[in-house]
């Protein structure tokens, strides 16, 4: 945050972590609202109307039509509703992966921590997209395939956060002491380990959700993902691009907007969440 | 009671060169022994090893006979030389200092700590400050050695004083013994009673 901005704020009596949380729960409201709304559209809304086709965006179709006439407002709500499913998923399914490798490489070390280090770099030496379209392909494609292959590709980068964090503390001074001054293994953990590790983790958890939806949209648009009558981000804009040569341009925009806020609110909670729990800015 | 280090070799890895080759010494309670040496000739690696922070490649550290435990309180205690690596950033600072024992409010008051920076985060305080906090928390009755490891090196003059001040206190009352380990010649003659010279126990060195 600059400069100008703190004191605007510092004058109207606004702290900065009361700013900062307003943000997350901003943030956490649109995603949680979306999400919520597109599990129960009546998919009554986004319908196939033929007398529709093509309308520029208006009042009774904020987003516009496609050429089937169906609404592209709901549709994209139902699409980013349908990719967030996708992203929680995928966010829980790596994140377990990723502690358990992260602590179990980092507290039995040795040839444990070699394994997960190679397995680690296999992934990531892989391009992602390459290896989401090979496991999707593999798993019978679809809604199957898509989510297994994000789910299962998204933990490298959180492992690694999460090995050096619980490296570091374990090798740190006040740990060391603590073990000296009598404090049992189980409440170290407890008091010191975790609440060192989770931030981290959460922080890590939440930057995950934008790379597993983005990706989710680009195997979809590729062809590799989602079914095409199923509505999501990336059929609608694969869609879009077989017209928007001919002026329709609103198949693209809207939905592409309403997909970067969804990223850009995920980051926001992100990084929010990273000053909130930097204990050295307690008191700002 | 009585601290002994036995015939303590140690180095790093198969490959490192030997840092400490048959190191013998011992200190009676109630003693202020100081051990100087110049840089890198395993002042702390000693400190390490005999609070129980390290195990000795051979050699043991013993306690009245017997080795030190490996889990519970251990009565020797170490307090290292940056205090701000040596409490854990995410605690308020009246958590760190109960973390073992709570110490008697005269305690605080002759170490100089304000009952208000109990409440603060350590990023707030000075390093003379979360040191004084570092000797209160290591001060329980059950501790019966104290291994200072370069613990006044970066603190200012007066600070160092009243520091010094407590614990040749603590020591008489409690019969605490004291390990000092310093470059400092001068507060090594000033506060203890027998001077080491790391370098000549060092036999192979």
């Amino acid at each position: 945050m600059n400069e100008n901005r703190r004191s605007l704020l510092e004058a109207r009596g606004i702290s900065r972590r009361a700013w900062i949380a307003f943000v997350i729960v901003c943030a956490s409201i649109y995603l949680i609202g979306v999400f919520i709304w597109g599990l129960l559209l009546n998919p009554e809304t986004y319908a196939v109307h033929y007398e529709n086709k093509f309308l520029a965006p208006s009042l009774a179709h904020p987003f516009g039509t496609d050429f089937m006439g169906r609404d592209m407002f709901y549709r994209s709500i139902k699409g980013l509703s349908t990719s967030l499913v996708i992203g929680v998923l995928a966010a829980i399914v790596s994140s377990f992966i990723a502690l358990f490798l992260g602590i179990v490489s980092a507290v039995f070390g040795g040839w444990v921590d070699k394994l997960v280090n190679l397995a680690i770099d296999l992934c990531m030496g892989l391009p992602h997209l390459v290896l989401l379209l090979l496991i999707s392909f593999m798993m019978g494609r679809g809604v199957k395939g898509i989510t297994i292959a994000v789910a299962v590709t998204h933990w490298p980068a959180l492992s690694r956060i999460v090995r050096a964090e619980v490296l570091q503390i374990r090798s740190s001074q006040y740990v060391q002491t603590a073990y000296r001054l009598g404090v049992s293994p189980w409440k170290v953990a407890v008091t010191h380990m975790i609440p060192h590790v989770l931030p981290a983790y959460f922080v890590g958890l939440m930057l995950l959700f934008p790379h597993a939806i983005m990706h989710e949209a680009a195997v979809t648009f590729l062809g590799f993902g989602l079914p095409a009558e199923m509505p999501s981000i990336g059929v609608i804009l694969s869609e879009a691009m077989k017209h928007i040569v001919t002026g329709k341009w609103w198949l693209a925009v809207f939905p592409g907007l309403l997909l970067l806020a969804a990223l850009m609110f995920f980051d926001a909670i992100g990084e929010n969440l990273k000053k909130l729990w930097n204990p050295s800015s307690g008191n700002e | 009671m009585q601290l002994k280090a036995e015939h303590i070799d140690f180095r790093y890895n198969e490959k490192s060169p030997w840092i400490l080759k048959d190191v013998s010494l011992s200190v009676e309670e109630g003693e202020r022994v100081a051990i100087v040496g110049p840089s890198g000739y395993g002042k702390s690696t000693l400190a390490r090893i005999l609070a129980g922070y390290r195990k000795p490649v051979s050699g043991q550290v013993l306690l009245d006979e017997k080795p030190l435990p490996g889990k519970g309180y251990c009565p020797v205690q170490l307090i290292y030389q940056h205090p701000e690596l040596a409490v854990n950033p995410r605690w308020k600072m009246g958590k760190t200092l109960t973390e073992a024992w709570q110490p008697p409010k005269e305690l605080l008051d002759r170490m100089g700590i304000e009952p208000d920076w109990l409440t603060r985060w350590p990023s707030e305080l000075s390093g003379g400050e979360l040191q004084r906090f570092c000797i209160a928390r290591a001060l329980s009755p059950k501790t019966r050695f104290l291994i200072c490891d370069e613990i006044s090196t970066m603190l200012d003059v007066i600070t160092q004083a009243q520091i010094w001040q407590v614990l040749l206190e603590e020591s008489e009352k409690n019969r605490l013994g004291l390990l000092v380990i310093t470059h400092n010649i001068t507060l090594a003659q000033r506060v203890c009673d027998r001077i080491i010279e790391l370098p000549r126990l060092n036999k192979d060195l």
